[in-house]
């Protein structure tokens, strides 16, 4: 079995494409935290993008980066639920189903590599509740957000589909908010939480992409949400690139920052805003900040 | 030809070989067992804003067999694969998979959004599905962050030879 709180870092395409702060901010909290990450040169894209074009072209791409880091006998664990999900599916797909495990080696041989069904995949969420645990990072916390009031959004792939993913209740999901209660700050409910963000449709149709985004800033804000917390690449560039387009076009007011769950407990940790990379958000947090950081003045 | 009339279904259209098809396919085996409850339309996220986007007339469609209709719909790129409708089906069919299913099929016959075209070209060229600019890869020593690791393309590629949709894609980039 592969070694808890030490994994091979899998990146995925989105974050260093343009979601910098939220790699920024999980490299410093976990390591605060003593997860160790191992760099890992050979991985590609985990294959969803390609999913509903190739099928096949997804499986064998997933089952690549599964087999290298069987090589390294390490768990992976990704920032973006699409990779998460991608490479939890097709873990479960080739280990129950022996011809297609076969078919999908032969093509991994052609580089000298096989899928054997040996480790695991984790989104940064599941190894933070699981692998560290909840006491760990309560007691990391020096720097309680007891004043904060915030939304979370899960978004879809690290809950479903439940029956490959199997982690949380994606139509009343908690981790995420047990994981903000412990910086202090408190999570409220909103109207229609597990509502997809609509990065997905961009590019196929920004009308319903967008609309689908307003509509939760919306609910979000009705609630007295002070910002939204994300933990998935795409739903942060959704809510955040697009928050000033959207009110320009619905002619409405949000001001609702979107922040990186990484971000929030980096505070609550005692980490600097400049730290975690806080001046990459293009919606701007500074009024948040201010009040988190004169409550943790006051403590 | 009004629009009523391009509507108006003909028998010729029909092929009843069409959902046996689909449901040999990973992720269609259960097409069959839908029974057009319509749970997956009104759950679903991009319906509610789109007007043309419906999963069950999809599924219905695919059971009848409406090959063409089906795989040459725009409709069909619509779908954001949230998997609500999946998990909420009643009959456990995985609507968003048999989606995804119809999607490869058309995809087969060349009907391929561009966004798709480009993703897989840059998967084949770097390993990464979008180019990440050189600024981006530079700025990370500054952000302190470790090198982007570097992918292998020509081990990806060797991994990916004799596989349709690779060849789809590099002859239309010729």
């Amino acid at each position: 079995m592969a070694e808890k709180n030490k994994y091979l870092i899998f990146l995925g395409c989105a974050i260093p494409y343009r979601v910098s702060a939220f790699e920024i901010s999980a490299r410093k909290i976990l390591q605060k935290l003593g997860v160790e990450l191992v760099e890992m040169q050979e991985f590609n894209c985990c294959g969803l993008p390609l999913d509903p074009v190739s099928h096949k072209m997804m499986l064998i791409l997933a089952a690549r980066n599964l087999a290298l880091a069987e090589q390294k006998g390490l768990n992976i664990l990704t920032l973006c639920p699409g990779c998460a999900g991608t490479l939890k599916k097709v873990n479960k797909i080739l280990k129950e189903d022996k011809a297609l495990r076969e078919d999908i080696n032969s093509h991994l041989k052609e580089a000298g590599l096989e899928f054997k069904g040996t480790i695991d995949a984790k989104h940064i969420m599941q190894a933070l509740i699981e692998d560290v645990g909840l006491e760990k990072i309560k007691n990391a916390v020096v720097k309680p957000l007891t004043m904060l009031k915030v939304a979370e959004h899960n978004g879809c792939h690290v809950l479903r589909p439940k029956e490959y993913i199997g982690f949380d209740d994606p139509e009343d999901p908690k981790t995420l908010k047990i994981l903000i209660e412990a910086t202090g700050a408190t999570c409220l409910d909103y109207m229609d939480e597990t509502e997809c963000c609509g990065a997905p449709s961009v590019g196929i149709s920004d009308k319903v992409a967008l609309q689908l985004a307003r509509d939760k800033l919306n609910h979000v804000k009705v609630v007295g949400a002070q910002a939204l917390v994300t933990i998935c690449p795409f739903c942060h560039i959704m809510y955040d690139t697009n928050e000033l387009r959207i009110e320009k076009m619905f002619n409405e007011t949000y001001g609702i920052p979107i922040l990186h769950y990484t971000q929030l407990l980096g505070l609550a940790m005692g980490i600097s805003p400049e730290e975690l990379a806080f001046n990459e958000l293009r919606v701007d947090a500074s009024k948040i900040l201010k009040e988190a950081m004169l409550e943790a003045k006051d403590n | 030809m009004t629009e009523k009339e391009k509507e108006r279904i003909k028998a010729s259209e029909i092929d009843p070989k069409f959902k046996y098809e689909i449901a040999k396919m990973h992720g269609g085996e259960k097409l069959m067992r839908c029974f057009q409850c319509g749970t997956c339309t009104s759950d679903c996220p991009v319906a509610r804003f789109s007007e043309t986007y419906r999963p069950r007339q999809i599924i219905r469609m695919t059971q009848l067999g409406l090959r063409d209709r089906v795989l040459n719909s725009d409709t069909l790129w619509l779908c954001a694969a949230c998997f609500t409708c999946t998990d909420r089906c009643p009959q456990d069919v995985e609507v968003a998979s048999v989606i995804r299913v119809l999607r490869n099929l058309a995809a087969e016959k060349g009907c391929i959004p561009q966004v798709f075209r480009e993703q897989a070209a840059s998967i084949l060229e770097s390993g990464y599905a979008y180019k990440i600019p050189d600024l981006r890869i530079k700025k990370r020593e500054s952000l302190r962050l470790p090198p982007l690791p570097r992918g292998n393309p020509e081990s990806i590629r060797k991994t990916l030879c004799n596989v349709g949709f690779v060849k789809h894609i590099e002859k239309k980039g010729e």
